[in-house]
């Protein structure tokens, strides 16, 4: 909101600048953006051409004899409408302009000149706001101007502006009088009356004109008549005004529609009666009614649009905008006046569709139904003095709105007590007095009667805050509430995965959870259907992931593409799927990596299955797991996999994650991954970790290799060791793999260490012998395998 | 035969004393010393000896034999000091040369900043809670005070999957979950930091960022616990040097509500570019649940009062560790990650 200081001086005495003036309304809750004046330019003066002659080395520049005064300056000019007595906006030398522009004194091939002619656009007026003349030239004033007077302050433009952002809660400050108010309650300044003041003539809107309202979208609906009005350019404080509020001026009867909404909060609509006949029903819209709006364009209307009719067809949209049929023109004569209550959140479903404007806002916000009276009012008087209208006789009325005032019972107790603040009691007073809210006290109970533009404020709690913000709260001191003692509780497992996986040398990385629609069903062969946003931003992002590779694939690939080479990364965070109709949300770590993990001199080789499944063993030992994890060869496997080098972890043959090198249709370079379903691991319990007794008894190693098949998996063979072992087995470690020389084609060598110890006794080498025999001639017999000598 | 030991004697000192090496010293110790050495013939010569001389001549010979093993001893130790000495140099290597690196791995900050600000809480008592990321409309708006079509839930456009699920636009839809858990409908003491999502991507915002929320509730809280709870954790989290300010703002949930300035830390509140001249930068919103929150998530507001909070946490690590872009926390260029890969001072 736009706040004009020329504007609210009408309601409200200021003593201050413009900048002083938004630091003060912050302090109070009122946010602004910006706060200057609307020209923002220095040194400027009215002057008249008494000399214009063509630039002798230019075919477009003009040098010119401008009399500002007190002197006449040499001014070299390339508009094209400069010209011999014609008065103009002087920026002398010196002249500060927007855009950091200083005007100095020059020389233009060789001709002196000392100041510029300006354009309205060059004082810093949007372009919305300048004359065709203004965007090609210079500033044309009337013949009249005073020369040698601050041309600012002749236009009227010598006002100040700040942009305040307001929070949702307060659509009374959407208007110049609530404005005043709130000023009024800063300063301790009263708020002056509007005029409403207008005569009316003999003719009754109420025999000619009739209002029906179908719909309880709407509450309040009045509508008066001013007939004869004369269209023209508006008086220059309206069209200044409107300029500073951010409005393009029109006509007077435009103008005054916009200068009513701005001054009350209320938007109006104004119809040309002759146009419209003798009714106006509102009513919702029905599914495809068309209906052109104002803008020339036709649109499709749907039944949660309330829209105004003349009884048969939509002739606007209720709030958003006017249908181009009932328009005001230029030949306009009569006019209704529609000042009108519709529903907030409908207004705001079809002004997101159609347009957000200035009136569509406050309807949002919600309107004081007594401003919508006085916008009414409002509008007529102003017709009557601006635009010579008759104003007929009445107002037709529809009126269910409430326009109850509210009282509100508040302790000085209550007040301290949440604040935390002891303020006395005649401040608190003092408090309800300058916001012009009425009170009365019953001991140390407050009953405070809320005026109706107040509309954010129902409970005591809000008359709390009032406190506060006039009070002000910045002398509270704090303090810490006494409260039990106790520990809060915390994610530790979480933290401790992570700290585990940095200490394996990992980056944690943090990524987006929307991905496209085509990347959310890779990497898995888990049943679940993708959830899509109904609205995306873009369509790369378009789809929440269920899986955690593609998000981290896309972080290797930056990196890569930006030559970061020995990649390892990891991320712990949420995949999301709808599954039987549900929606799930689950916890996943995901790792990625890629080149080299181990740095140094002689360190060449490169990351490899073993490596990641080394970090996975790593973290799932950590977590307690041990012993109860397999690496399988998945039943089914997404094609983004490698097929030979993938294996999905179980934990007790429940598989939680899968691991594994990405597919060379994926990625062209060696990429491993894995991703494993935190909830899913961490919902398997591990028990509390205790001391076992380790032998006393000295244990016994045994190697052996066996060449068996190239396909038979170690984890088969280690299964049939343990059987045959027994119990006195206590550790089995591969430390060979070998194909090549002396071993058959389709055959490998495999070596393993056994180690045999007994917790009561020392063992015999007699009894170790026996069990390694039986172990040998047990692979023999069952898996074919041959010991290689 | 006593000139023939004293010769022995000479020679043999000599010969020990000129040894380079263990193996000439040992040499040296049979030539003289052996079986079949020098100073032992002498002693298988003593049978032709006179029974008045074979004392004399046997003690000469031992004592000989004793000063000669002694220095061969001594020898020997100087020599194997000096063999010990060379080998080490031998093993010299170049320390200068690159290490077998040990890999390092790094945090990322927002996580970094989510433990620092748990651990601040966790030691004032707060339970650090979660909450779904893709969440109900109830919970995060409805059951906050923003009913639908509520002109307030413009500031935060939302990402819908259906009319009734969304991806929480912030962390305060926990708030109601906790209230709504709490079946006694006792004191609370939590935050919930995590991840939130809004329609907005530019170089300011990201359609995905971290919040943190906190709520407390107990009978008699006032503002001045809010305000004292918020200077704990913005001297703990910026510096114990940093001031707050209270400014009245809006927020459904809360009644009174107040946007939280802290001193700017780069210029101590003078003015600089970071907080835009004004010493003050926005870091929180906050202020005192409101009734409706309490009421509707089954809390008697006559009863209790409490406050809540919640603040930006790309905010807070783009202050903490002066990084420039909001951009820079998702993209994970592995040359910003191995930045936080180190004890930060405490």
């Amino acid at each position: 909101m736009k706040l004009s200081k020329n504007f609210v001086k009408d309601y409200v005495d200021i003593g201050v600048d413009i900048e002083s003036l938004a630091e003060d309304m912050t302090k109070v809750g009122n946010e602004y953006d910006s706060a200057e004046k609307l020209i923002n330019a220095t040194n400027l003066i009215i002057g008249e051409v008494i000399e214009c002659k063509m630039h002798p080395d230019s075919d477009h520049l003009h040098c010119c004899k401008v009399n500002i005064g007190k002197e006449v300056l040499n001014i070299v000019c390339g508009a094209p409408n400069v010209r011999k007595g014609l008065k103009v906006i002087v920026a002398q030398v010196g002249a500060k302009l927007p855009g950091d522009i200083t005007i100095r004194k020059g020389n233009i091939r060789g001709q002196e000149s000392n100041g510029m002619m300006c354009s309205m656009l060059e004082l810093g007026l949007e372009s919305k706001f300048v004359d065709e003349v203004d965007k090609t030239g210079i500033h044309e004033l009337p013949a009249d101007a005073p020369v040698g007077e601050d041309p600012i302050k002749y236009m009227g433009l010598d006002d100040e502006v700040a942009d305040f952002e307001l929070t949702a809660n307060r659509g009374d400050l959407l208007s110049i009088l609530g404005m005043a108010y709130e000023l009024g309650a800063i300063y301790d300044k009263p708020v002056k009356e509007i005029d409403l003041k207008h005569s009316e003539i003999e003719e009754d809107i109420n025999k000619s004109f009739k209002v029906e309202i179908e719909t309880e979208n709407c509450n309040l609906f009045l509508a008066k008549k001013a007939l004869n009005v004369c269209i023209k350019e508006s008086p220059d404080f309206i069209k200044n005004r409107l300029i500073a509020s951010g409005i393009r001026p029109i006509n007077n009867v435009v103008d005054i529609s916009n200068y009513v909404m701005l001054e009350t909060g209320q938007p109006l609509h104004f119809y040309d009666a002759d146009r419209l006949g003798g009714k106006i029903a509102v009513r919702m819209a029905k599914q495809n009614e068309k209906l052109i709006t104002l803008d020339n364009i036709e649109r499709t209307l749907d039944e949660e649009d309330i829209v105004i009719t003349n009884g048969k067809e939509a002739i606007g949209l209720a709030g958003v905008m006017g249908g181009l049929s009932t328009e005001v023109e230029d030949d306009t004569k009569n006019i209704i006046i529609e000042s009108a209550i519709f529903d907030g959140v409908k207004i705001r479903c079809t002004s997101k569709k159609i347009l957000r404007s200035e009136a569509s806002n406050r309807f949002e916000k919600g309107l004081d139904p007594n401003r919508t009276y006085m916008a009414a009012e409002r509008a007529c008087m102003l017709l009557e003095k601006y635009a010579d209208a008759k104003i007929a006789k009445g107002t037709v009325i529809y009126d269910k709105a409430n326009k109850e005032e509210k009282k509100i019972d508040v302790s000085f107790e209550n007040i301290n007590n949440l604040l935390g603040l002891e303020i006395p009691e005649e401040e608190i007073l003092n408090v309800f007095r300058k916001l012009g809210f009425e009170y009365k006290v019953n001991g140390k109970v407050v009953t405070v009667t809320v005026p109706t533009r107040r509309m954010d404020i129902s409970i005591k709690e809000d008359l709390i805050e009032e406190v506060g913000r006039i009070y002000g709260v910045d002398n509270i001191e704090g303090k810490l509430p006494v409260l039990p003692t106790k520990t809060g509780k915390y994610n530790k497992t979480i933290r401790e995965i992570r700290n585990k996986m940095i200490g394996l040398g990992l980056n944690e990385t943090m990524s987006y959870i929307l991905v496209n629609d085509k990347d959310a069903t890779k990497f898995t062969t888990d049943k679940f259907e993708p959830i899509r946003l109904l609205d995306p931003l873009t369509e790369e992002r378009n789809t929440l992931r269920y899986s955690m590779i593609p998000s981290l694939l896309k972080i290797y690939e930056y990196n890569s593409d930006r030559n970061n080479k020995d990649i390892s990364l990891f991320e712990i965070g949420k995949g999301f799927g709808k599954v039987n109709d549900e929606y799930i949300e689950e916890e996943k770590l995901c790792t990625l990596i890629s080149g080299k993990y181990y740095e140094g001199i002689g360190n060449t080789k490169n990351v490899d299955f073993y490596i990641l499944k080394g970090i996975v063993e790593e973290l799932l030992d950590y977590l307690g797991y041990n012993g109860r994890y397999s690496f399988v060869k998945p039943k089914e496997l997404s094609k983004e996999f490698h097929p030979g080098q993938t294996a999905t972890i179980t934990i007790n043959a429940d598989p939680v994650g899968i691991m594994g090198k990405l597919h060379p249709k994926v990625t062209s370079e060696d990429v491993y991954v894995m991703e494993i379903n935190l909830s899913k691991l961490l919902s398997k319990k591990v028990g509390k970790m205790k001391y076992k007794e380790f032998s006393k008894f000295p244990s016994i190693k045994k190697d052996v290799a066996f060449i068996v098949d190239r396909n038979l998996e170690s984890a088969v063979i280690e299964k049939q060791i343990k059987k045959s072992a027994g119990n006195l087995l206590t550790n089995i470690e591969v430390f060979d793999v070998y194909t090549g020389e002396h071993v058959a084609q389709d055959k490998k060598s495999i070596a393993y260490s056994l180690t045999f110890s007994d917790s009561k006794k020392t063992l015999t080498d007699d009894e170790v012998t026996g069990i390694f025999n039986k172990v040998i001639s047990d692979a023999e017999k069952t898996l074919g395998a041959e010991i290689r000598k | 035969m006593k000139e023939q030991i004293a010769k022995i004697k000479e020679n043999a000192s000599n010969e020990i004393e000129n040894s380079k090496t263990l193996q000439e010293l040992n040499d040296v110790r049979v030539k003289y010393l052996g079986k079949k050495g020098e100073l032992t013939a002498v002693l298988k010569g003593m049978k032709d000896l006179s029974q008045e001389e074979r004392p004399v001549i046997g003690s000469l010979v031992n004592s000989v034999r004793d000063e000669l093993e002694t220095k061969i001893k001594e020898n020997e130790e100087t020599l194997k000091e000096q063999a010990l000495n060379e080998k080490l140099e031998k093993e010299k290597i170049d320390i200068t040369l690159p290490s077998t690196k040990i890999k390092r791995g790094s945090k990322h900050p927002i996580n970094r900043i989510i433990e620092e600000v748990e651990d601040i809480f966790v030691s004032m008592g707060y339970d650090v809670v979660d909450g779904p990321e893709l969440e109900t409309d109830e919970y995060c708006f409805e059951r906050l005070n923003l009913p639908k079509g509520h002109p307030a839930r413009d500031m935060q456009d939302s990402f819908y999957v259906d009319p009734e699920h969304l991806l929480r636009t912030q962390t305060s839809a926990v708030q109601a979950r906790v209230m709504m858990e709490n079946e006694e409908k006792g004191p609370i003491r939590v935050i919930c930091p995590g991840k939130t999502y809004r329609r907005d991507d530019d170089a300011t915002h990201s359609h995905q960022f971290g919040q943190v929320e906190g709520l407390l509730i107990d009978k008699n809280i006032t503002l001045a616990h809010l305000k004292g709870t918020l200077e704990v954790f913005v001297k703990k989290m910026l510096g114990e040097n940093s001031k707050l300010r209270f400014r009245p703002s809006y927020f459904p949930f809360t009644e009174p509500s107040y946007e939280v300035d802290v001193s700017c830390f780069k210029c101590g509140g003078k003015g600089c570019n970071l907080c835009k001249q004004s010493g003050w930068i926005e870091i929180l919103g906050s202020g005192m649940v409101h009734p409706n929150v309490l009421k509707m998530n089954g809390y008697d507001p006559e009863k209790y009062t409490g406050f809540a909070f919640g603040t930006g946490l790309d905010r807070l690590a783009m202050f903490k560790y002066g990084i420039t872009d909001i951009r820079y926390f998702y993209t994970n260029d592995v040359r910003f990650l191995n930045q936080f890969d180190r004890k930060d001072v405490d």
